[in-house]
């Protein structure tokens, strides 16, 4: 027996074994033969072959790491088969039509808290969003989620958006959520790891209810804490990627002759295994105070923390001894974390005060911040540094002498057991070892002082046990104070002195023992949810949770017997698309800032571009080289400063004068004129005027040619008349130039036009590029792969609200184009409107498409800007027309939907075009819809490979 | 067994010298976070080389292949003679159309030019009644309009003079005009445009990895985990600045040298190194500003939007699209703090023009002055925002 386990047996939770399901129960439920699964080199299943019973509570038993969550993400269809096969519910999961059949009938949830539900969404619309899913009427929805919410207490929360509820809560909020479409297989990956004794029995209670409801369900439950496991039907016992015994509880400890779960767990493991494993002593502390004289590690005075209104930490006293293991006990969000970063100095206390080893805390005292370890309650280790990285880095970090960094590592690596994962990145390790990687990251400087927010949650009980003989080492023998918090009730036996935090108080602080004895109640469990209770802490659940009769058995599609009712799986479902598309609109409305900057930059930019860029060419600065100085090279040289074209700057002096200012920059034009020009023209000799044009910038050198042969032309004519009294030579024909569209050749009417496919290809793209991926890496993508909804539903579903957004846009660039630039709509603004309609499609596609293949919401949001500034300037038409583009960029061009969106919109304000005019534009555009969105569909996976 | 971890006596005089050594360390874990992203790599290789090869090579001369149509109404072997002198690579084979022709073909944006021959021109030309041609000219396309009609004008003018002269003998121009393209003698584009995307991606490359690279942090959560230990907010920064600037100075050089040199063949008039300093100093600016931008988006959505939000001016006001002079004033004063519009002037002028540090002085001047007023603006701003981000 490890420690002072609890058996919280609350409330006629505990079922017996032969409960509703009979011992000769129907078919099983899953089925798996020689199931093994890779990721990359690591095995996570290996060969695994198992027949789970039906309407039972089977629980996954298994230190962190073995495979519990890789073959209940198989179970649930979230991840893709490798090897073997898998049998849920009477078909194969392989199949994508059976999981197609069957998801309706699984609900699965996976690990972490609240890992599938949208955090800014309340806890209405998150249940609202599931029900939409699974395709249930409004009034079905409002009668399932008001007898859900009553059950579990949520009732008064409705509001509350998902990220602010406490871990207990968002954890009923996942099983609401999971339970609103009556699955006959209900499967829970770690569902209580992480959350409060009291929040936890409440959980429990909740689960037994519907069973008691609907017999005909089966649940599966992978479990860290082995105290649940006692009270489930029937038991896998896992290790390594392997099954170690299966049986119910109780067999396993006749099997094992042991009388707790976690004694026969630890006789089940192979030897190699156990070995070394020895349970958990604490030698009393050696009390200080008569020979050293009380040493306080660290005091707290009346510390409180508020954010806004809210205060989350409440006038809290603190005091610890050196060489004490102090430990912090409360429910999720008691401010318990917000405590210790006040300790650590991260976050600056709103009053109150605060010390380290006498010290007053402050962020900028370095040398007390090395004096201590900090292991915070999320993994924030560098998940792209190798573990031996990760460990010489921190001792760097913490300024080791070079030479003693290789002894420090290895001695963490010995005495942290990370030997054979010394290359291995963070990420590919089991949540136990990177635990264990943490804390021996936090102490690889030898700290005085350990502060440890919930080290040990989620981690199995071998590895919890090791980790706590580790700090005992440091706590007893190095004299190392430990201040940690923890949800497990035996670790806090374990603590010298322990206080019991709820809603930012401190509730009270005393030996273990003395809690227990002051209660009078058998077990510090016990102890703790009376002081709960005390504190108020019942106020959110209902003193009895209401029957959910009323949701499940009365529920007209509820299957009686588990059977599989034919599954409504239209090609495409409307209302789980629109589900999507509700989910969006509110994430976008809950984030007004991203929506605020696509409507107001895009005017912004609209006025940077619409006035910034010119194209025409003028202003442009000169400089003569008049190695004359005759009243006819002081012409020359005025004939050219006379138009508006050129500025004259300072006279050139000589050519190293000349090449000096043009490789500056300075000049755009040099002009030199001979010595002896007027006297050579006057005698009709020939005479050359030398002319050089910075070439840097081709377009401006073109145009700066155009201009000053021009001007050439235009004096020697007038000398022929005025001067040599010559006869103009009349020209032989007239050219007249129409510049039509754009009569007076104006930059804004020719821009403006332009800006606007550019805008509205770029700010759509990046706002959904993001969409998909964010979902990727927060976890919630999980509902695309066990809920019904397809991945036309979802990809579609998402880009709605998109699409409507750029639409006000593009009214809005339009609406700026027409009334500040003046630039009218001569054409059809029908026409215009069904383009943009057309091309907000495509760019709002492209971002998809950006975020279907790539896995990070950088390289998402990089893939979005090249895919669609670079086109956008240089291929679409905006600068250079497409027709004279070259090579890749000219095909690009001509594909490219922002060409021909451009041409539409060109065609529209300068050229007073309609539908007919413009056909030819319409029906690349039409085409590239489905082309984008047909490739995001297909990239898209609807299972974790 | 534990030493005392602080020994302040020990530390004091060497606290310069360790904080560049955590500043060395953070910053060689930035470039593992990135090499283990291979995404990242493939986009990075990308940026620098296929991007800037098809950017080259994409960007037509000035006047390039310019789609004209004529109508010729005349048919006489003078409008033939005209209709002979467009040809590639200034003008496409021109269309010959009939005269309801050229709206709709202008309309869609088939032809910039359309030229209409009336009936009649060659006899009337040489009855001496210098007859008109209509040029038709899409002023939408401004960038073709106003050379192009330039170069049309000349050119049927002298085709029609050369054909008058035949009949009529007529006294060479007593000037001659002799013009001639510095540090660009073809004036070809694919110079300007290849040079111009690497200038673009330095500064899109070093915002968006140094942006993204500590908001990826704010979101896992381990810039609580530093905050823990003894590094400043000030070292944070630093070396996330030298790291990310490293890679992209180093691409840039890659790219100048394989890409631009090696397989575009266009030759570098200045010193590369003087180049490669000036755009360190620019890269110290635009990290910078990479920073900042990450501590006002409160997400990698956010950051997102205004990395578009502020890289489409920076790129195209900085004076790379269109000349600067050119732009209203108001907005050339307010682009003199942007550190673009000082790294394309430098970058120009060494890259084409060959200058060396004493004509591009004023430049690094700007660059160095802006550079340290945003990282100390981002600084602040890290160091006020920074609790709320662990």
């Amino acid at each position: 027996m490890i420690g002072r386990a609890v058996s919280p047996d609350r409330g006629g939770v505990a079922r017996p074994t032969d409960g509703s399901a009979g011992p000769d129960a129907p078919a099983p439920v899953v089925d798996l033969a020689g199931v093994s699964l890779h990721y990359g080199k690591i095995a996570a299943l290996d060969d695994i072959t198992l027949e789970l019973p039906a309407a039972r509570m089977v629980g996954l038993l298994g230190p962190d790491g073995v495979g519990k969550s890789s073959l209940l993400a198989l179970l649930a269809g979230a991840r893709a088969v490798q090897q073997g096969r898998v049998r849920a519910l009477g078909g194969d999961m392989r199949s994508s039509r059976h999981r197609a059949r069957v998801c309706p009938h699984i609900a699965y949830m996976p690990q972490g808290l609240g890992k599938n539900l949208y955090p800014t969404l309340s806890v209405e619309e998150n249940l609202q969003f599931f029900g939409r899913l699974f395709g249930h009427p409004a009034l079905e929805r409002r009668r399932r989620i008001d007898a859900l919410t009553a059950s579990t207490g949520l009732t008064a929360f409705l509001t509350r958006p998902a990220g602010k509820l406490s871990g207990g809560m968002k954890q009923k909020l996942g099983l609401c959520c999971a339970l609103i479409h009556d699955p006959d297989l209900l499967i829970l990956d770690e569902p209580t790891t992480g959350v409060d004794p009291l929040a936890r029995a409440q959980f429990w209670d909740l689960i037994a209810g519907i069973r008691t409801e609907r017999p005909g369900m089966s649940v599966i439950v992978a479990t860290a804490y082995m105290d649940e496991a006692q009270r489930f039907d029937w038991l896998v016992a896992m290790d390594a990627g392997r099954v170690l015994a299966t049986g119910t509880p109780a067999e396993l400890l006749a099997r094992t002759a042991t009388d707790s779960l976690d004694a026969a767990f630890i006789a089940l493991l192979p030897e190699a295994r156990r070995r070394g494993y020895r349970p958990v002593t604490i030698p009393p502390l050696v009390t200080a105070d008569a020979a050293t004289g009380a040493e306080i590690a660290i005091e707290a005075t009346d510390l409180t923390m508020r954010f806004g209104d809210f205060t989350a930490v409440d006038h809290v006293n603190l005091s610890i001894r050196r060489g004490e293991i102090f430990g912090f006990i409360g429910s999720n969000g008691c401010g318990k974390s917000t405590t210790m970063k006040m300790l650590t100095g991260l976050l600056p206390a709103s009053e109150g005060q605060a010390s380290l080893f006498g010290r007053a805390v402050d962020p900028k005292d370095l040398a007390t911040r090395r004096r201590v370890g900090y292991m915070s309650q999320a993994f924030s280790l560098y998940s792209e540094l190798s573990v031996r990285q990760n460990l010489v880095l921190h001792a760097r970090l913490f300024q080791l002498p070079e030479t003693e960094i290789p002894a420090r590592v290895d001695e963490m690596v010995r005495r942290f057991g990370l030997n054979d994962v010394l290359d291995a990145l963070p990420d590919t390790l089991p949540l136990g070892i990177r635990q264990r990687l943490s804390l021996a990251v936090a102490m690889v400087h030898q700290p005085e002082l350990l502060i440890l927010d919930e080290p040990t949650s989620g981690v199995d009980p071998i590895a919890r046990d090791r980790l706590w003989q580790l700090m005992i080492d440091l706590a007893r023998n190095d004299r190392v104070t430990i201040f940690i918090s923890t949800h497990f009730m035996n670790e806090a036996g374990r603590c010298d002195r322990i206080s019991l935090m709820h809603a930012g108080q401190v509730l009270v602080t005393d030996a273990p023992a003395e809690l227990v004895r002051q209660r009078g109640v058998a077990t510090l469990e016990h102890a703790f949810i009376g002081f709960l209770e005390d504190a108020g802490a019942r106020g959110d659940t209902p003193a009895a949770p209401a029957p959910l009769q009323s949701v499940l058995s009365a529920t007209p599609t509820a299957p009686s017997d588990g059977r599989l009712k034919k599954a409504p799986n239209a090609f495409f479902s409307p209302a789980r698309a629109w589900s999507y598309t509700r989910r969006e609109t509110l994430e976008l409305q809950r984030d007004p800032v991203r929506a605020t900057m696509a409507l107001l930059g895009t005017a912004i930019l609209m006025f940077v571009f619409g006035y910034g860029i010119s194209l025409d060419v003028e202003n442009l600065s000169y400089a003569v080289l008049d190695r004359d100085q005759t009243g006819l090279s002081r012409n020359y040289a005025l004939n050219l400063s006379g138009s508006r074209y050129f500025i004259e700057r300072a006279p050139l002096t000589d050519y190293a004068d000349l090449d000096q200012r043009m490789r500056g920059g300075e000049l755009a034009l040099a002009i030199e004129i001979p010595s002896g020009f007027a006297r050579d023209l006057t005698r009709g000799h020939q005479v050359q005027i030398g002319a050089w044009v910075d070439g840097a910038m081709p377009v401006r050198a073109e145009t700066v040619r155009g201009y000053v042969q021009g001007m050439h032309q235009g004096w020697l004519l007038e000398q022929a008349v005025h001067r040599l009294g010559q006869d103009a030579a009349a020209a032989p024909a007239t050219i007249a130039i129409r510049f039509r569209y754009n009569p007076d050749v104006r930059s804004l009417p020719a821009m403006v036009p332009a800006v606007i496919p550019m805008l509205l290809l770029m700010i759509p793209a990046m706002l959904t590029a993001l969409s998909v991926v964010r979902e990727k890496e927060l976890g919630s993508i999980i509902n695309l792969y066990v809920t019904p909804v397809t991945r036309s539903e979802f990809l579609l579903g998402k880009q709605l609200p998109y699409i409507v957004l750029a639409m006000l846009n593009f009214a809005l660039l339009t609406l700026l184009a027409v009334t500040v630039f003046g630039v009218p709509i001569k054409g059809s603004l029908l026409a215009l409107s069904a383009g943009a309609l057309l091309f907000v499609i495509f760019s709002t596609g492209f971002g998809l498409f950006a975020s279907t293949f790539t896995r990070s919401q950088i390289a998402a949001m990089f893939v979005a800007i090249i895919g669609t500034m670079i086109p956008a300037i240089q291929f679409a038409g905006m600068l250079n027309p497409v027709s004279s583009l070259e090579g890749v960029g000219a095909v690009i061009g001509r594909i490219y939907p922002a060409s021909h969106f451009l041409t539409i919109s060109r065609g529209v304000f300068n050229k007073g075009l309609d539908f007919v005019g413009l056909e030819a534009s319409f029906w690349p555009l039409l085409l590239a819809v489905p082309v984008i969105l047909g490739l995001s569909i297909m990239l898209l996976k609807k299972q974790e490979t | 067994m534990l030493p005392p971890a602080a020994e302040p006596g020990r530390l004091a005089g060497t606290v310069l010298s360790r904080g560049a050594a955590t500043i060395y360390r953070l910053g060689i874990k930035e470039l593992w976070s990135l090499a283990r992203d291979p995404m990242m790599l493939v986009l990075i290789g990308y940026t620098f080389t296929v991007s800037i090869y098809v950017a080259a090579t994409a960007m037509p001369e000035t006047l390039h292949k310019a789609p004209i149509a004529i109508v010729d109404e005349d048919g006489s072997p003078l409008s033939l003679r005209i209709s002979a002198v467009f040809y590639p690579p200034r003008f496409d084979p021109p269309a010959m159309i009939p005269l309801n022709g050229i709206d709709p073909g202008m309309d869609a944006g088939d032809y910039t030019f359309a030229l209409d021959i009336p009936p009649d021109f060659q006899s009337d030309v040489l009855a001496g009644r210098a007859p008109a041609i209509q040029l038709n000219v899409d002023a939408t396309r401004m960038s073709q309009a106003f050379t192009g009609s330039g170069y049309v004008q000349q050119m049927v003018l002298a085709e029609v003079t050369e054909f008058v002269q035949r009949y009529r003998g007529s006294a060479p121009l007593p000037v001659e005009l002799a013009l001639r393209m510095r540090f660009n003698p073809n004036l070809e584009q694919s110079w300007f445009g290849a040079l111009m995307e690497i200038i673009n991606n330095v500064t899109l490359l070093s915002i968006i990895l140094t942006g993204a690279a500590l908001i990826r942090e704010r979101e896992h959560g381990t810039i609580e985990h530093l905050l823990a230990m003894p590094v400043t907010p000030a070292e944070i920064m630093l070396a996330k600045v030298w790291s990310m600037g490293l890679v992209v100075l180093l691409a840039a050089a890659v790219a100048l040298v394989l890409v631009v040199q090696g397989l575009l063949r266009i030759p570098i008039e200045g010193a590369l190194t003087l180049f490669l300093a000036g755009a360190a100093l620019h890269l110290f600016a635009t990290t910078s500003i990479g920073i900042f931008m990450a501590t006002q988006a409160r997400s990698m959505p956010q950051f997102g939007m205004l990395a578009v939000l502020i890289l489409l001016p920076l790129q195209l006001l900085s004076g790379n699209s269109t000349p600067r002079e050119s732009m209203p004033e108001l907005v050339q004063y307010i682009m003199l703090a942007a550190p673009t519009t000082h790294f394309v002037a430098l970058g120009q002028a060494i890259l084409y023009r060959g200058a060396g540090i004493t004509v591009v002085w004023p430049q690094f001047v700007a660059l160095a002055g802006i550079g340290a007023a945003f990282f100390t603006i981002a600084l602040s701003r890290f160091r006020s925002t920074i609790s709320q981000m662990a």
